[in-house]
């Protein structure tokens, strides 16, 4: 791993004053490291944001969970609050990786990377997740914007993830067997606006499947998934899943997710 | 570089570092604790598995400049005054290894498992490894050994 200059950040502030064009923030470090080891990312300052108290929690009111960006997977599987509010949520954190990864890892250092296969991504569709930064409020759908890309600037931090209570949800994937990245990953939230049918691993990036949600609007059960047509167009082919059978498993595995709910 | 200040295995220990100096680069190569073992060194593997102010980590994949003021528990610091653990005596029980490579990174994330469930089963230890991966055995002892020890702690 090239070096850099390590900088631990007491607040907010100082953080994007530290920030540039070329450093990065840290906070669990799950990708970020690997990725500079590998050589795949080097940064002349590393600015670690997770002694700033006030990024780290979860706040539930009546209509929202919030979790603070540097909040770690293994706090928001093991939450009471989020597994009352939003159990979906709390089973979907306790999906990713694995103990080890669970216990530094954290729900805005995932998003802020968006991963084409990371989890999140998929939770901030579904359930219709305003991105608070120090700077502004991001609906999800406008937050993630391509492979490993998002509208975030380089001096920006995310403080916290709001997300809106469904009246049903379920998240349900299929792990590759080694990472635990979702081969594919559907995510189902049905709300008093509407549903939402967030998809990750399928595409470049993830995606609110229209169809899918227009679909279970008219009628919410699992065998309506059936006469939707998926098409494998613009899917992800690798080694592990062509593009016809990641097409085939967001059907699979939305009705999973619908029947689950 | 950086001045850390830690407590590793009970022993407070200072130590001047590079600024991408790893958790367990320090470990091995500042501290001698070699027992500390660096597979695949991008968090996949688990054989250098570490405990964290009571929590297991993977130690390649955290700066020691980021756990200044931390506790650290390595697999030297499992012993007491010369007597294994019972997760230590059950894998060698059980032979719950064989070349025993990743076997520090089994036993501690193991040892970590038994905190938060007492009587795991079978299911519950093997989810719980998932971040430890082993090339010689299959898993079937080490799930015997982590049961063996869990009637015995």
């Amino acid at each position: 791993m090239k070096t850099f200059n390590y900088h631990s950040a007491k607040d907010v502030k100082e953080a994007s004053k530290l920030a540039s064009s070329n450093s990065a923030f840290l906070a669990g470090g799950m990708t970020t490291i690997p990725s500079m080891k590998l050589g795949l990312a080097s940064y002349k300052d590393i600015i670690d944001i997770k002694r700033i108290k006030k990024l780290s929690g979860i706040k539930v009111s009546g209509k929202t969970v919030t979790i603070g960006a540097t909040t770690k997977h293994s706090e928001v599987a093991s939450s009471k609050d989020v597994k009352k509010a939003i159990p979906s949520l709390a089973a979907l954190a306790e999906g990713i990786g694995d103990p080890q990864v669970r216990n530094r890892g954290t729900i805005g250092g995932s998003i802020a990377n968006n991963d084409p296969a990371a989890d999140y991504p998929s939770a901030c569709i579904a359930l219709n997740a305003t991105i608070h930064t120090n700077n502004r409020s991001i609906d999800a759908e406008k937050f993630f914007r391509g492979m490993f890309e998002t509208c975030l600037k380089s001096t920006e931090v995310i403080e916290s993830i709001e997300f809106s209570i469904p009246q049903k949800s379920s998240y349900q994937k299929l792990p590759n067997p080694a990472s635990r990245y979702a081969i594919v990953g559907v995510y189902v939230a049905q709300h008093k606006t509407g549903i939402n049918v967030g998809v990750t691993g399928a595409k470049s990036c993830v995606y609110n499947d229209k169809d899918l949600a227009g679909a279970l609007t008219k009628n919410f059960s699992s065998s309506v998934i059936d006469s939707v047509k998926i098409s494998s167009s613009g899917m992800n082919s690798d080694i592990h899943a062509s593009s016809d059978y990641r097409a085939n498993m967001v059907k699979a595995f939305a009705k999973k997710a619908v029947d689950a709910c | 570089m950086k001045k850390v200040a830690l407590e590793v295995n009970g022993k407070k220990i200072t130590r001047e570092i590079s600024d991408h100096t790893t958790l367990s680069g320090l470990l091995r190569d500042k501290l001698n604790l070699t027992g500390t073992h660096i597979g695949c060194d991008t968090s996949q593997c688990g054989a250098c598995v570490v405990h964290v102010d009571g929590k297991s980590i993977k130690s390649c994949t955290a700066l020691a400049a980021d756990l200044d003021g931390s506790k650290v528990t390595t697999i030297e610091g499992l012993a007491t005054n010369g007597k294994l653990h019972p997760m230590q005596e059950a894998f060698k029980k059980m032979h719950g290894l064989q070349c025993g490579f990743c076997t520090p990174g089994m036993v501690m994330s193991a040892v970590d498992l038994l905190k938060n469930k007492k009587n795991p089963s079978d299911q519950e230890i093997r989810d719980w490894l998932e971040g430890n991966i082993c090339r010689c055995t299959g898993y079937h002892n080490i799930v015997a050994a982590v049961k063996e020890a869990a009637s015995k702690m």
